[in-house]
């Protein structure tokens, strides 16, 4: 399963480690990352694939919030459907 | 694949710009719980409610968890319980069954007490139309409406006269809340089978047995959108197509999967703006945006039709299968621009009739003086029904007559059904008109075979 995990905040150091090692401790794969300062805030968008993890997508999501809070960032975890969905006329298939 | 920039603005819908899926609707059949006998036919009615339903509330906050866009309300329609009860007589004791029900599943609302007599009444019928009051004030999640006309029948002047009477009977029964069960009761002309909309929805008679319709939501982000267009129309039209293209997709991808999850089949995606009372969540503001001091001037009905076109030709693609109201909705105590329109004069209940012959639904969500008599309440309906009967439309009447209050008060309903400032409105007697009875006849134009 693929999902799409943005990080929203004020660029601080260190950021993407921490992300990255929380994914990696939840047994996540990262496929892409892309980072841009959008307004004055670091956006940090990675493509992750959590089929490996032995977490359900519920308890990956409180995590990466949990996180996001004891940095001060926003971290949303979505599935990658709901992009395909809304910004690509053609999908594979509408399904999660 | 997508860029950043297209990721970061499917977020900033939902934080931002209200962008929400509005409701899953589950439609269920009850045709295999009809019995001639009252206690058996409300037994067989729970247990499949129960059965049919038990996870949909879940399985809503999962997927609106799972994607990241909340998805407001999580509903039931049923067969229109008139056709249920019909055999047991029934319907008293089907609707405290449905109420409890609702309650124990955690739904928002259930619609379908209902029943569908455009052309006649049958005996029956009219005594289950003369209860809706008795029923919508002794629940809270019950939802009713009546279908009074269609294009093919015409109108029936016998149930919109009876429907005069039952709305004031509905505000005095729900005094003590502003008369709120009328804002639980729809009129409509046209009514579709497959709407998940309340207060109006039921499941049609030609529907299978568990089905799940899908309403969308996003005026906010469609008006966000026109904020950066400084062209001409067509160009405004564009910038609306494609963004109602984004919001309806949303709605696609959670039909298909609300109906895998509770093995139902996937019904339609209903294409609508559906504003809510918060800022920011506003259709009248969108025509604003579009180039209106406020709305109810001279140039609504304009923007409101091209609005409306617009949302369809976006979400007409988005989606394998549409129904439902599709369209802009209006109702005025739901969306902040109409309420200022309303209190500041601008919009009359005139222009907002005018604007219904162009949008989805009708006269919604207004509220007139307590001392409204049955007959102008009746009249009132029977303008607005002949609007989508002539049209070929849907178009319904959701009319409040606040027990007790007078014209510049207002009605309090709270959550989504918002705030509404009482409507003044033209009192001269139709009474003569709407006591002939009877039905109008169908329009030369219905007979297209």
């Amino acid at each position: 399963m693929k999902a799409i995990v943005s990080v929203i905040g004020k660029d601080k150091k260190g950021i993407i480690a921490k992300v990255s090692t929380a994914l990696y401790e939840m047994d996540i794969n990262i496929e892409n990352i892309s980072q841009t300062i959008m307004q004055e805030y670091f956006t940090m968008i990675m493509a992750v694939d959590f089929s490996d993890s032995k977490l359900k997508f519920n308890e990956i999501a409180k995590n990466l919030d949990k996180l996001g809070q004891d940095n001060a960032v926003e971290i949303h975890i979505q599935l990658q459907s709901i992009f395909d969905s809304m910004h690509q006329v053609t999908t594979t298939e509408n399904k999660l | 694949m997508y860029s950043s920039n297209e990721i970061i603005e499917t977020i900033n819908m939902v934080s931002h710009q209200h962008l929400d899926v509005r409701t899953i609707t589950l439609g269920i059949s009850l045709f295999d719980c009809i019995t001639d006998d009252k206690k058996r036919t409300c037994d067989k009615v729970y247990d499949k409610i129960m059965y049919k339903a038990k996870d949909l509330v879940k399985i809503g906050q999962d997927i609106s968890n799972e994607i990241g866009v909340p998805i407001v309300n999580k509903r039931v329609s049923v067969t229109p319980i008139s056709l249920i009860a019909a055999a047991s007589k029934g319907h008293l004791e089907l609707i405290k069954v449905l109420d409890k029900a609702a309650n124990e599943i955690g739904i928002d609302f259930l619609g379908g007490y209902s029943a569908l007599v455009h052309k006649e009444m049958t005996p029956y019928e009219k005594e289950f139309i003369l209860s809706i009051p008795q029923a919508l004030a002794a629940t809270s999640k019950i939802c009713s409406s009546i279908n009074v006309a269609t294009t093919k029948a015409g109108i029936n002047m016998d149930a919109i006269k009876l429907m005069g009477q039952v709305i004031k009977d509905t505000a005095y029964l729900t005094k003590d809340n502003d008369s709120i069960g009328c804002a639980k009761l729809v009129v409509f002309a046209n009514a579709v089978e497959d709407n998940p909309f309340m207060a109006g929805a039921f499941l049609g008679t030609g529907e299978g047995d568990t089905v799940v319709n899908v309403g969308v939501s996003g005026p906010g982000v469609v008006k966000t959108a026109l904020e950066s267009v400084d062209g001409d129309l067509t160009q405004v039209a564009e910038c609306i197509k494609q963004t109602a293209f984004k919001i309806t997709r949303v709605g696609q991808l959670v039909a298909k999967e609300a109906s895998r999850r509770l093995n139902a089949s996937t019904g339609i995606v209903d294409l609508s703006l559906a504003p809510t009372p918060v800022v920011g969540d506003s259709v009248a503001h969108i025509l604003e945006e579009i180039g209106l001091e406020q709305v109810g001037g001279f140039g609504t009905t304009a923007t409101l039709a091209m609005l409306n076109d617009a949302v369809k030709k976006g979400g007409i693609m988005a989606c394998s299968s549409v129904g439902g109201l599709s369209g802009a909705f209006i109702p005025v105590s739901e969306d902040i621009g109409m309420i200022h329109g309303v209190e500041s004069g601008c919009l009359t209940l005139e222009k907002l009739e005018a604007m219904t012959a162009v949008c989805s639904v009708g006269l919604d969500m207004f509220a007139v003086p307590g001392d409204t008599s049955a007959e102008v309440l009746s009249a009132i309906i029977a303008d607005e029904i002949a609007i989508g009967v002539v049209n070929q439309k849907t178009t319904a009447v959701r009319v409040i007559p606040v027990y007790g209050k007078k014209a510049g008060e207002y009605a309090e309903f709270g959550g989504l059904l918002g705030r509404a400032p009482i409507l003044n409105i033209n009192t001269a007697s139709p009474a003569k008109f709407i006591n002939r009875g009877g039905r109008i006849p169908a329009p030369l134009h219905s007979f297209k075979n």
